[in-house]
């Protein structure tokens, strides 16, 4: 990526070209810190807490949470991974994705489940995570943490802990990993 | 009547081929020169660029009448004929019931009569084409039936093709054979091979039609019975036949233009419309039986037309009848494969061949059939075709005059093109009637 | 050459593409969690409408297809043909289009004919059709989750998974199929699913349960069935398939038992480490001895198993997939 500003986007097909980056590295990893810091505040015992990443965008803030937060408590806190393709309301918009698999090796019922995600958007995608969380167990709440908050919501969903907001318009795309954010546009 | 004549056409006469002009007078050729002043009153048909020749023969017409009149009548299959450039047709016995006694075979040649064209009968060799029994073939040939055949299948039986042949030698007829040995064929769809193996379709083997050949050569040879061969389809079966004719014996045989025209990867789809017995062969078939035809050792070309009601065939391909529909295209094919530098080769395997196998020639003489076929004879009965070699057009399902859709050649472009039919004397073209 | 079945129809494994094949492959790994889970349920297909349309009863297959697609939330139209008004020498087109005029998304459609999926799906391209078995043609399902079972195991053998794996394992497979190819759907199915993923495949049967020509197909014929065992990692036995006139191949099944019969005596012949197949089913005695079935080598229970995510994959691709592209949200 910081190479070359084109590239593969997961779902295949489209390829992202980056117009400029938003944030560098560095800005990116002392977000993550800060939103760490923010989940062990907001939640007086991390014993409940279970770390679900979003496939595939949210699988590697998952892990780098993960990582924080046993820097900051010394506590182990399971991560899970988990893919909604099966659970979006809008298959037809989207091709199916190149299937990711849904690792969840605890019971959630009892659980407070923080889901990462690298860009929120219209929230359907946590929209379907909620669907798909529930034949899961049921967890005694759901916290939403995101790398970037684009705007343009469509469904009544609030991020927790954000990264970063940054407006953009509805025809730019946004790539966030943990080398930076940019801003661009799919062809 | 009308009178005709046809202007600067290439004329195909028996002896001889020119430009020259054609003039029909009261439904028989007056003359045949190079420019004639026609009296008044004539209609003048323009034939430059096209073929002037003796209207084709098919030996080999299934008209579904009786039995199956949803997929074809004697009428609409007469149309279909002189659509396709056919002056003269001969119907196949496998109606239902079988064209196996005197009745049904007048009331076939009663109807044929009311058409344009010559509709001639083939009668069943055995009762009910069941292979049991010997049709009263003597009777038959009292009306003018000339070709016997069970057609659909062969006749299974040895001994019974045997007797056959003893009995129609002194008849003055010829027994024609659908050669498939259905002990090896059976159950088959398609033709046994590289395809049917991928596809899983029960494999109709090309030594099922070449045993039968052999047989029945052998037993040509014991009787000294003539014998035609209908729809001959493999590279062995050519070989075969073409042996037995130079060391003389009595026979005969046609090849079917979707035999030299498509191959057994044609059912690849599973399209019931390539479903047809003898099967499609291999591209080296094929290729042979092309070859044959541009080598003149091919007697005639014949349709094997085969209506089904498009419901049948909408069946699963190994349920799914065969046959495929041949009238209205069989002359472009065969310009195809001959190629248009062999014209006289094209009138010897569409309509000399043929007529001289079905004995429909006006040598010929038979009851209740006053016309005559296979050549331009001044003073004989005006029964001509003006093809058009260079005509190209798309081949349309919905479009055909047979009652019938299943012709495997929707889509495909094809050349040549019968433009006027002149049967008993009248004009025909796509318009209806020339008057 | 299909490169993917995404949208379109699952009618064959002839000329689909390695790649087509793992994507199948790696969806039904998702799957196989789906069906681990208490609610083994996603709601993919929620509102689509699956009919499965079986003209030849195959109870087996046909509750398999139906578990798959009410697990992907799919409503089932479930059309016992065989049993029904509908009988042989109905048009399949009118067969089909009166259920289309239900409203349907896709078909699961089992026939005694070979083609007759191929010749529906013509009839009603809007319509996606998955073949589970035409005649002695194929049965794509067949193969995917034969070849699916394979990577599983020999992927838990390595200590890695499926997904991971790709079609790594497959190189050089030595997969031997025995007894009626000729008959077999599965044999020709499999086949494919093998040769494209890189498998070298030979068959073994009796001269008559051979096809009748082999030119085009990616096998060797063995000469000698005790070596070709020793030779496998891979045996699939096929049903000997009595009901389809299989008597007049073979002049007995104790003497196609002696020949070609996978015997305890022939186990012994077997690497230890070589996996045994049936795709059901079984004729226990005839292709394969019980004891040899009920053996550890033999993963006949795991065929079935995966039976399930194989054909919720192929529904899901099928029926959801498209090949257009999307934006991140």
């Amino acid at each position: 990526m910081s190479s070359t500003n084109e590239r593969q986007t997961p779902n295949g097909g489209l390829t992202f070209f980056a117009k400029s980056q938003l944030l560098s590295a560095d800005d990116v990893a002392r977000g993550l810190k800060r939103m760490a810091h923010e989940i062990v505040e907001r939640n007086e015992s991390l014993d409940d807490v279970v770390i679900i990443g979003l496939q595939t965008g949210g699988k590697p803030f998952a892990e780098r949470i993960v990582e924080l937060l046993r820097d900051i408590s010394k506590s182990e806190v399971p991560m899970g991974m988990l893919d909604v393709s099966f659970y979006r309301d809008d298959l037809s918009l989207h091709p199916v994705a190149k299937s990711a698999q849904t690792i969840i090796d605890v019971d959630l019922t009892g659980k407070t489940v923080i889901l990462v995600d690298d860009v929120l958007y219209t929230g359907r995608t946590i929209r379907a995570s909620f669907n798909a969380l529930s034949d899961y167990g049921r967890p005694k709440a759901i916290q939403l943490c995101v790398m970037v908050d684009r705007g343009h919501r469509e469904l009544p969903i609030r991020p927790d802990f954000v990264g970063k907001n940054l407006p953009t318009s509805e025809v730019e795309a946004i790539v966030a990993n943990l080398e930076g954010v940019w801003i661009g546009e799919k062809k | 009547m009308t009178n005709y004549v046809l202007r600067q056409g290439l004329v195909h006469s028996a002896s001889s081929q020119e430009i020259a002009d054609v003039l029909i007078v009261d439904g028989k050729i007056a003359q045949i020169a190079k420019k004639i002043d026609a009296p008044s009153g004539t209609v003048e048909i323009d034939t430059k660029d096209c073929w002037v020749g003796p209207g084709f023969v098919d030996i080999h017409t299934h008209l579904r009448e009786p039995g199956r009149e949803e997929a074809e009548t004697i009428e609409s299959g007469a149309l279909a004929a002189l659509m396709g450039g056919y002056t003269a047709i001969v119907a196949m016995p496998n109606t239902e019931p079988a064209l196996d006694n005197v009745a049904l075979v007048s009331y076939v040649l009663d109807k044929g009569a009311r058409t344009p064209i010559d509709v001639a009968v083939a009668g069943a060799i055995t009762q009910g084409r069941k292979g049991e029994l010997l049709a009263p073939m003597a009777e038959m040939a009292e009306l003018g039936v000339r070709l016997f055949t069970d057609d659909g299948t062969g006749v299974q039986s040895p001994s019974l093709m045997r007797r056959a042949l003893s009995y129609a030698k002194p008849l003055g007829v010829t027994l024609a054979q659908h050669c498939e040995d259905e002990d090896l064929a059976g159950g088959g769809s398609m033709n046994e091979g590289e395809y049917s193996a991928k596809l899983g379709l029960i494999g109709r083997p090309a030594l099922a039609e070449e045993l039968m050949l052999l047989r029945d050569l052998e037993l040509v040879k014991l009787t000294g019975a003539k014998m035609h061969f209908l729809h001959m389809s493999t590279q062995n079966s050519i070989a075969l036949i073409t042996a037995a004719k130079k060391a003389g014996l009595p026979v005969t045989f046609e090849i079917a233009p979707h035999h030299f025209t498509l191959d057994e990867s044609a059912c690849s789809d599973f399209d019931a419309l390539f479903k047809v017995h003898p099967p499609l062969r291999t591209k080296a078939d094929v290729a042979s039986l092309r070859d044959a035809l541009r080598d003149g050792l091919v007697d005639a070309v014949a349709t094997d037309h085969a209506p089904h009601a498009p419901e049948l065939k909408d069946l699963a391909f190994d349920e799914a009848p065969a046959g495929m529909l041949g009238l209205e295209h069989a002359a472009s094919l065969t310009v195809d494969a001959i190629g248009d530098a062999n014209s006289s080769r094209f009138f010897e395997v569409m309509s000399r061949g043929p007529a001289r196998i079905a004995q429909l020639r006006h040598s010929d003489v038979r009851i209740r059939h006053s016309a005559q076929g296979g050549d331009l004879v001044v003073g004989e009965d005006a029964n001509l075709v003006v093809f058009d070699p260079s005509a190209k057009y798309v081949v349309d399902r919905d479009q055909l005059h047979s009652r019938s859709t299943n012709t495997p050649y929707h889509g495909r472009e094809l050349r040549g093109k019968a433009r006027v039919t002149i049967a008993k004397g009248r004009a025909f073209n796509e318009q209806g009637e020339i008057a | 050459m299909i490169t993917s079945i995404r949208g379109g129809n699952l009618l064959s494994l002839n000329n689909v593409s390695k790649e087509a094949i793992l994507e199948v492959l790696d969806t039904a790994e998702s799957f196989v969690e789906v069906n681990k889970r208490t609610i083994k349920k996603v709601p993919a297909l929620k509102g689509r409408v699956v009919a499965s349309l079986f003209f030849e009863e195959s109870t087996r297959t046909r509750l398999s297809f139906e578990t798959a697609a009410k697990r992907l939330s799919a409503d089932v139209l479930s059309l016992a043909v065989a049993s029904s008004s509908v009988k042989k020498g109905e048009s399949l087109r009118d067969t089909i289009s009166t259920i289309d005029a239900l409203g349907i998304d896709a078909v699961v459609m089992r026939h005694q004919s070979s083609g007759a999926a191929l010749q529906v799906s013509r009839y009603v391209p809007h319509v996606h059709v998955l073949n589970a078995g035409d005649g002695q043609h194929q049965h794509p399902t067949q193969g995917l989750l034969d070849t699916f079972t394979v990577r599983q195991v020999l992927a838990e053998q390595r200590g890695t998974t499926g997904l991971e794996s790709g079609a790594e394992l497959f190189q050089g497979l030595r997969v031997l199929i025995v007894g009626d190819i000729r008959h077999s759907r599965v044999a020709r199915s499999d086949i494919a699913a093998y040769a494209a993923l890189g498998a070298e495949v030979r068959i073994a049967g009796p001269g008559t349960l051979l096809p009748s020509s082999l030119e085009g197909w990616p096998v060797t014929v063995v000469d000698d069935f005790d070596e070709a065992l020793a030779w496998a990692d891979v045996v699939g036995l096929l049903r000997l398939q009595k009901e389809r006139g299989t008597g007049s191949f073979v002049p007995g099944l104790g003497e196609f038992t002696q020949s070609f019969g996978l015997t305890l005596e022939r186990q012994k012949l077997l690497k230890p480490s070589a996996l045994i197949m049936h795709p059901g089913p079984m004729n226990r005695g005839v292709e394969i001895d019980s004891r040899v079935a009920d053996s550890s080598q033999a993963i006949i229970e795991r065929q079935v198993t995966n039976g399930v995510p194989v054909r919720m994959a192929a529904l899901y691709l099928t029926i959801a997939g498209t090949s257009e592209g999307s934006d991140n949200d």
